[in-house]
């Protein structure tokens, strides 16, 4: 070894700007440099890198792939953060499982929140908040664009509640977000969670079918969400949400998809009997809901 | 031909509302007096059909008449069991079960009484409904009772009952009656998958509730 790479060293052509024995200090160097900021970051950070997420998950499920990994948000009735923060939190889950109230000025149609995210936005397979937050900043194909967690609830308020955003910052975003940053507790950052979204369920093994759909509708769904899908009202507010019509989601929504309708109704629908559908049942009866008329996408009709 | 169209518009017309107005008397004398081998309903369910808390006998004024016309067929039916209602609702014709329900579906629904504090009487099991009533218990895939039976417990016609201001026996049973499958009228099983995830204390907390339930605010909830 030594004599090679004294050979080696010979064959070097010395001038007055290179000598063969800079290269071996300079990789030296960078070597140890790397080293000493490795050891430093380890003793600095180690003490206070957050780790609540490891510490809510049951030991068996540490060791899973990140997808794998179950979060259970904080029970709604534990204690919520400290007392600066506690009236935004409930605030935000005020205006988001009674977004009719409070946050009207901003609803174009007869939803709430919560219709889409079950369990004031707990619910595993329904969207869940806290599967959410921690995604963002994310970079979408809807906008083209890297969406911080703010533009991702606008979205909502422009497509699913056909209504306009509130202001960045305003007190409606920011009791959102802070509630969502609560449910968030002990998430880690940038990872996909179990139960983020819908699920997604296979290729259906017959194309979706409108009949069939249509068929399931009447039988399934119709007790509540009324036979036109117009929902059911109990005074002025909807006690089961409108399907389709002037006064639900726009066509720019995301549950105008048939893969996210078809995942909801799958792990959700009917309320309480979730996972009770076929996938092709579920297929179909989205296949169904997606195909009837609704307010306008927003984006359309504008440079 | 004109002159016999005319006549029978007249005559209809004026049919229809005696129509109706005997159909009240009726369901207001089944209610109060009963008829051949049916007891006034009032004897069990009260003058007011407020129902009876002590006997867990069902609250019924302000119910929706179509519901109380399916349950009173579902006694004759078997789908509900229950020896004194199956007996009665056997006796009664259709007619006659129309009426009833009608009246009873006119008087007023359950009001919560302005000072009344329940969580004081009973704080545990009522605060403990309280929740699952208004928020359920999505850990085990039950829903919230008010988001199928009405934001306030006030029942959504024809399908899903009012259930405030039924007395907590009854609610109880009832529950208990899902579990068992001596119950059993319910579309699509809705009630029946809910009931079967209930524990016994669950029962007992939304049973407690309802009997005098208080909504929580929207910060609460």
């Amino acid at each position: 070894m030594n004599t090679r790479l004294r050979q080696w060293l010979a064959n070097q052509k010395v001038t007055s700007r290179f000598h063969p024995s800079w290269i071996l200090i300079a990789v030296g160097a960078s070597l140890a440099i790397g080293l000493l900021m490795w050891l430093l970051s380890e003793s600095v950070f180690r003490h206070e890198r957050p780790s609540p997420a490891v510490s809510v998950l049951p030991a068996s499920t540490q060791r899973l792939p990140a997808s794998e990994q179950q979060l259970s948000p904080p029970a709604n009735d534990s204690a919520l953060p400290a007392a600066e923060i506690i009236r935004t939190v409930r605030l935000g889950r005020a205006i988001f499982t009674d977004t009719q109230t409070y946050a009207k000025a901003y609803v174009g149609n007869g939803l709430n929140c919560v219709n889409c995210h079950l369990d004031a936005g707990r619910k595993p397979d329904s969207a869940p908040l806290w599967a959410a937050y921690g995604l963002f900043p994310m970079f979408r194909d809807k906008n083209h664009k890297v969406n911080t967690y703010e533009d991702r609830l606008a979205g909502c308020f422009r497509f699913s509640m056909n209504g306009r955003a509130p202001a960045y910052g305003s007190k409606e975003f920011v009791a959102l977000m802070s509630y969502s940053y609560w449910l968030a507790s002990g998430a880690p950052l940038g990872t996909e969670l179990a139960g983020r979204g819908y699920p997604k369920l296979p290729p259906p093994q017959q194309e979706p079918d409108l009949v069939r759909g249509k068929q399931i509708f009447d039988t399934q769904c119709a007790i509540c969400h009324g036979a036109d899908g117009q929902g059911t009202r109990v005074g002025t507010r909807y006690a089961f949400p409108p399907l389709w019509g002037p006064h639900s989601f726009n066509a720019g929504a995301g549950m105008t998809q048939i893969k996210n309708a078809a995942g909801f109704i799958k792990a959700n629908m009917p309320l309480g009997q979730g996972n009770t559908l076929s996938d092709q049942q579920a297929w179909d009866v989205a296949k169904y809901m997606t195909s009837q008329p609704r307010p306008a996408d927003p984006r359309l009709g504008r440079p | 031909m004109k002159v016999k169209l005319t006549r029978l518009i007249m005559t209809l017309s004026m049919a229809m509302p005696m129509q109706q107005a005997h159909a009240e008397v009726t369901g207001a004398a089944l209610a109060q007096q009963g008829a051949p081998g049916v007891p006034a309903c009032l004897s069990c369910h009260g003058a007011r059909g407020e129902g009876l808390a002590a006997t867990g006998f069902p609250r019924l004024a302000g119910q929706s008449t179509a519901y109380l016309e399916k349950q009173l067929r579902a006694f004759a039916g078997g789908q509900r069991v229950s020896p004194q209602m199956q007996a009665i609702a056997s006796a009664l014709d259709d007619s006659q079960i129309r009426a009833v329900a009608a009246y009873y579906g006119k008087l007023p629904g359950w009001q919560a009484a302005p000072s009344a504090n329940p969580a004081a009487a009973a704080p545990e099991p009522w605060t403990r409904g309280q929740k699952l009533a208004i928020r359920g218990n999505w850990d085990k895939e039950i829903p919230a009772c008010f988001a199928c039976h009405g934001p306030a417990g006030e029942g959504i016609a024809p399908h899903f009952p009012a259930l405030s201001g039924q007395p907590a026996a009854y609610t109880r049973s009832q529950l208990k009656a899902w579990q068992s499958g001596t119950r059993s009228n319910d579309p699509h099983g809705l009630m029946k998958s809910v009931a079967l995830r209930m524990s016994p204390a669950e029962i007992d907390a939304v049973s407690a509730y309802l009997a005098n339930p208080l909504p929580l605010s929207p910060e609460e909830r």
